[in-house]
């Protein structure tokens, strides 16, 4: 595969170099065949599939309930916003209207996901540019915010705490608190990171510049979430297509126009601090008490005091967690804005109880795709920069 | 929407005045608009709607095929467009035959689309005219079958 290039000092030859699946700054098991001219990249090319495990294949086989535990593995940094995706989609197939208490809370867990699958983001890629210490921080805060999930559903990560028609469960008493301690404490850490890292000379020296990525390119290449904002582009899909009554808070789209790595790393610093407000609005809005879960009898499942006592509660009961619901016919896409862009689920129903096609429009495999845009002509070093800022999670990639 | 009215959405009433021939059919389901464009023209129409001004649908979020096996025509490959600044989605459909599952590429309009027809390839066996590199992404090279095909088993051929 290696050719023979022109140089300044006569004809060269590039040679190969296979970055990855076991390297530690592809952040799994992502291949990138570099082709190197000295210590500049000519020409990359990323080689995906390696952690593929069929999961759009394993939802047909499944009843449209059973999906929402695959979706947690899909992007394993933020499942709750593939539960929201996901249940989203099923719920405008079967028109249902989810209760506003339970939208608030989705909303509220939501971006909170942001901030933790961006605090991982942030460290991580530091260790990538060599900065050990915010990684040690941030996963310090991270762990917090999983406290919270795992308060409410007992996990977490693979949560599965959305489910369609609203949450699995009442929220336990008491965890408004534990949201308002991290809502208190997060702000002043990502100061902490910011003293640490904008204005240091180092950082500075590996992102400015590097990777750059234009607005119309970006476009084209179907970049969304900080990528694409990094870039100019004010689109959320949060703000174009509100979802789960997200049209009710007053947040920002955060843009940046460099286009290059600093300006996406000051686009995701940025997001995490607009969460914090939307978390802040929500604890406002949710209302102490009320359903937590649409009712429609023989789709939603009843309460267990209802099914304990009722007989149609019983069968019902029955009859969902063993053959699951019927939607009508249809397709359907909808799209929520994750952590790292529009996650786009597409679920097609033929009438039966287990769903025809679903189709996961993963935000990390689409940005991956522009990688040789970032990387080529750049040095080596580069590479990990670049990766770092597309913010790619390999199970999203491969699904 | 009564079938009617759907001749009125403005994407569909331009298409049609546009070109007669471009739309098939028009689909509505839960306010999702989808046009069923005949195979030949989805390249010219891609390029309409990506180009003329006043629809601007210069984002591809998406290509999603769905095999209807045993049903002829087989396939569909559905795109789903964004315009950004109009705030707009819209999906275009594209149905094939199970023996002849060849569409034209829409790389040159959107090159994004690069990804998700070698996905659309590798994993449902439907090629893409004028693709610059049409191989498999998610599979290995060596890989037989296409396994979100119907007839394809869910444990595989073991």
């Amino acid at each position: 595969m290696s050719t023979t290039i022109e140089t300044a000092i006569g004809a060269a030859q590039t040679m190969v170099l296979n970055m990855g699946p076991q390297h530690p700054s592809t952040h799994g098991v992502l291949r990138v065949v570099l082709e190197l001219n000295g210590e500049l990249v000519a020409k990359a090319e990323p080689i995906i599939g390696y952690l593929h495990t069929g999961i759009e294949k394993s939802c047909e086989a499944k009843t449209y309930s059973q999906v929402i535990t695959l979706t947690d593995r899909i992007d394993y940094l933020a499942p709750l916003s593939n539960n929201l995706g996901y249940c989203l989609a099923v719920e405008k197939i079967l028109g249902i209207e989810v209760p506003k208490r339970a939208q608030y809370i989705r909303v509220l867990l939501t971006e909170l996901t942001r901030c933790a699958s961006h605090l991982v983001w942030v460290g991580t890629h530091a260790i990538d540019l060599g900065a050990m210490t915010v990684f040690l921080y941030s996963f310090r805060e991270r762990e917090e915010i999983l406290k919270i999930f795992e308060y409410l559903s007992g996990q977490r990560m693979m949560t599965s705490y959305f489910r369609i028609g609203g949450l699995a469960l009442e929220p336990p008493p008491g965890w408004l608190d534990k949201v308002q301690r991290v809502v208190d404490s997060l702000p002043g850490h990502i100061d902490e990171y910011e003293d640490l890292l904008t204005k240091n000379k180092i950082w500075l020296g590996r992102t400015q510049g590097v990777g750059i990525i234009t607005a119309s390119d970006a476009i084209a290449m179907g970049c969304s979430g900080p990528m694409l904002r990094g870039s100019g582009v004010a689109y959320d899909v949060r703000k174009a297509f509100p979802y789960s009554s997200y049209d009710e808070f007053d947040f920002n789209v955060q843009t940046q126009t460099a286009g290059d790595c600093y300006a996406r790393y000051q686009v995701r610093v940025a997001e995490i601090r607009e969460s914090i407000k939307i978390v802040k609005q929500a604890m406002q809005k949710i209302p102490s008490e009320g359903p937590f879960r649409a009712e429609v009898p023989g789709i939603i499942p009843p309460s267990r005091e209802e099914m304990k006592t009722s007989i149609e509660g019983l069968i019902y009961h029955f009859k969902i967690f063993t053959e699951g619901f019927a939607p009508p016919p249809g397709e359907v896409y909808q799209a929520i804005e994750s952590p790292r862009g529009e996650l786009g689920v597409f679920v097609a129903s033929d009438g039966s109880a287990k769903p025809y096609r679903v189709k996961f429009r993963a935000p990390s495999f689409v940005n991956l795709q522009s990688l040789p845009k970032l990387a080529e002509g750049r040095l080596i070093a580069d590479v990990v920069a670049c990766i770092g800022t597309t913010d790619i999670v390999l199970g999203e990639v491969d699904r | 929407m009564e079938p009617q009215d759907i001749d009125k959405h403005p994407v569909v009433h331009k298409l049609r005045e546009w070109s007669a021939s471009a739309v098939a059919e028009v689909l509505e389901f839960r306010g999702e608009t989808t046009v069923v464009v005949p195979r030949e023209q989805l390249l010219r129409v891609a390029e309409y709607l990506a180009t003329e001004p006043s629809l601007r649908f210069s984002f591809l979020s998406d290509i999603t095929p769905v095999d209807r096996f045993p049903i002829e025509p087989r396939f569909e490959v559905n795109y789903h467009l964004v315009s950004l600044d109009r705030r707009e989605r819209l999906r275009l459909k594209v149905k094939l035959t199970g023996s002849d599952p060849l569409v034209h590429s829409v790389t040159g309009v959107w090159p994004t689309a690069n990804w998700h027809e070698r996905e659309s390839y590798d994993l449902f066996g439907i090629r893409f005219e004028g693709h610059p590199d049409l191989r498999r992404i998610l599979m290995p090279d060596d890989w037989e079958g296409h396994p979100l095909r119907k007839d394809y088993p869910i444990e595989g051929y073991r």
